[in-house]
């Protein structure tokens, strides 16, 4: 299969600002990439230059095999939906969502009727003849992506599209999101920094911080196994702590000697990640020690727990108990974890 | 005490209001004036200034005139100030500041130097008097309000809405046309008519510029030259409807974009 979109060594400079870092990365046609990343980490620099909103310092951006690089906007195969919606305020939604077709020459009937298709398929078909005004935030951005999707792109590019939306509605709009993509088959790729929408929603999900991809893959190998500390970090929660791989190919660590699952040659440093869910009370064959319990928040399926273990106090140590764990601050009590749940990072 | 500072109050409100509005009262009562003086007794009320105003070829055809230049120098002036804001607001370019600065600068001068200035230029490249140079002149003085009022109302988030058109295919034509234009209308409304009222009794530019065909304020100041009789008042009272229909119109457009 080949990439619908490649990037390929794209740099981004704003003034003496490096916003992206030799950015390479392939689209899949049909697929859901979602860019995830805290703020200033370039995923929507990026966005803004598969779009065509801004021309790479460096680089090049092929779509479909073709050089887009400095292609403007309205010349691209690609539509955005915007932060913000930018809905037209002073036309109906009808005429929002025909738009794009209006531009590309067809006639009003033929428009309308292919408005009325789309608008049914976000779940908005009685609000053709309303203005953008008369919605509430979730239906503007329905209108946004049906205006986007009407003029079939093969990218559609969607820039914190839930980002204004209350937890509830963004959770609701994010499975909607999914299945219209899936029955429209375009190429969806959706910037956010909210951990859990990129897990719901991406097919491959692209983990970037500092301008560059610290990693990338299907989202459950993402969390599974996050290439670096920083997507171990941000993709979900993590306890790190410093190793080191000893001749006998074993790693030291503040609990001791650990024989782990790596290729990272003696003598390397390296820090082990241990997902909160991993860390139990009790028995299972890798011993954390005694720690002193910090803050228990109840959680309803679940109580989250800090732990200051005694052999190593600095670190913070984060478990998942079960919610009918008896454990109350203060509480001093053995932790420990299973090797396969350590996840052994060598950057 | 509290009852005096009231009444204190009420007449000094009456004094102000009576100082701003008692010439105008007294210009538009004495139009309805019935005998050959605009001095009392009030003999009126009768139409008879207002028939002899009407039926005075000079003066229909200057409010003619007047209607004509402010129509078309206020279009031109809202026109090229939306064109010049769109430009600062979308673009950055070199001594951005500097140059919005020098366009607003207009403002500042007094009409009296830009009507001489413009004189001795129309002289220098042979364009004669006429109520085109007049007009030229009122774009000259309107452009920088119009450009001001319509910066001030475009933002940021407008031109996410402009760059979402430029992303489906609009042509920049378009984009002005179509998506930038539209929704500006208020403000484009609001300076077009407060053009029109500043154009509609500006004197000192049409008298220095204008010769046989004039405005309706140049041709209400030959009228005063032979002295005073209630048909100036009569005049003079038709030009203050008009410009209250335009400051109307203009506050209409204002507060309709305040409710959206």
């Amino acid at each position: 299969m080949t990439a619908l979109v490649q990037v390929k060594n794209v740099s981004q400079l704003f003034g003496s600002m490096c916003a992206l870092d030799h950015v390479s990365l392939d689209i899949a046609p049909e697929s859901y990439t979602v860019l995830l990343g805290p703020s200033g980490s370039g995923k929507t620099t990026l966005l803004s230059i598969l779009g065509g909103f801004l021309a790479p310092s460096e680089g090049q951006v092929l779509i479909k095999g073709e050089d887009c690089t400095s292609m403007p906007p309205a010349k691209r195969p690609t539509t955005t939906v915007f932060q913000d919606y930018a809905l037209f305020p002073h036309m109906t939604v009808g005429n929002n969502v025909g738009f794009g077709l209006r531009m590309r020459g067809l006639a009003r009937p033929e428009r309308d009727r292919r408005a009325r298709g789309v608008l049914a398929l976000v779940g908005l078909a009685e609000a053709f003849d309303k203005k953008p005004h008369q919605l509430s935030g979730g239906q503007r951005q329905r209108v946004a992506l049906a205006r986007a999707l009407v003029v079939e792109p093969s990218v559609l590019l969607l820039d914190e599209p839930l980002g204004a939306l209350d937890l509830k509605l963004r959770r609701q709009m994010q499975d909607e999101l999914k299945a219209i993509q899936k029955r429209v088959g375009t190429a969806f790729v959706h910037v956010t920094h909210d951990q859990e929408e990129a897990m719901a929603l991406a097919d491959h999900c692209v983990v970037m911080n500092n301008g560059r991809i610290e990693d990338e893959g299907p989202a459950e190998r993402v969390y599974s196994r996050p290439g670096s500390r920083f997507s171990a970090t941000f993709m979900g929660e993590s306890t790190i702590f410093p190793g080191r791989v000893t001749p006998s190919r074993e790693i030291e660590t503040p609990f001791g000697n650990w024989r782990l699952n790596t290729d990272a040659t003696a003598g390397t440093d390296v820090a082990l990640a241990l997902r909160p869910e991993h860390v139990a009370i009790g028995d299972r064959p890798l011993a954390l020690g005694r720690a002193k319990v910090g803050d228990v928040v109840f959680q309803g399926s679940f109580k989250r727990v800090t732990a200051a273990p005694e052999r190593a106090a600095q670190i913070d140590l984060l478990a998942r108990l079960p919610a009918d764990a008896v454990v109350r601050s203060g509480d001093v009590v053995e932790f420990a974890c299973d090797p396969r749940h350590v996840l052994v990072l060598t950057r | 005490m509290r009852g005096g500072m009231r009444a204190i109050t009420i007449v000094y409100a009456v004094l102000v209001y009576g100082f701003i509005f008692l010439p105008v009262v007294t210009l538009v009562l004495f139009s309805f004036q019935a005998t050959s003086f605009p001095i009392p007794p009030f003999s009126g009320p009768s139409l008879r200034w207002y028939q002899t105003v009407l039926a005075d070829q000079r003066l229909t055809s200057a409010l003619g005139n007047s209607l004509l230049v402010a129509v078309i120098s206020s279009a031109l002036a809202t026109f090229l100030g939306f064109l010049a804001a769109w430009g600062f607001a979308r673009f950055v370019l070199p001594a951005s500041a500097l140059l919005r600065g020098l366009i607003t600068l207009p403002l500042t001068v007094s009409y009296l130097i830009i009507g001489m200035g413009l004189l001795v230029l129309f002289n220098r490249i042979g364009m004669p008097k006429s109520l085109t140079a007049a007009g030229i002149g009122h774009v000259v003085i309107n452009l920088p309000l119009c450009f001001a009022i319509l910066y001030s109302q475009m933002g940021e988030h407008q031109a996410n809405i402009e760059r979402a058109a430029r992303d489906l295919g609009a042509r920049e034509w378009q984009v002005l046309a179509l998506v930038t234009a539209p929704m500006l209308w208020p403000a484009l409304f609001a300076s077009f008519f407060l053009s029109m009222t500043f154009s509609w009794d500006e004197f000192v530019i049409s008298f220095l510029l204008t010769r046989f065909d004039t405005t309706l304020p140049v041709e209400i100041w030959n009228l005063l030259r032979s002295g005073l009789n209630p048909k100036t008042n009569a005049v003079g009272a038709l030009v203050f409807l008009i410009s209250i229909v335009f400051v109307l119109l203009f506050e209409i457009a204002l507060f309709r974009k305040s409710k959206s």
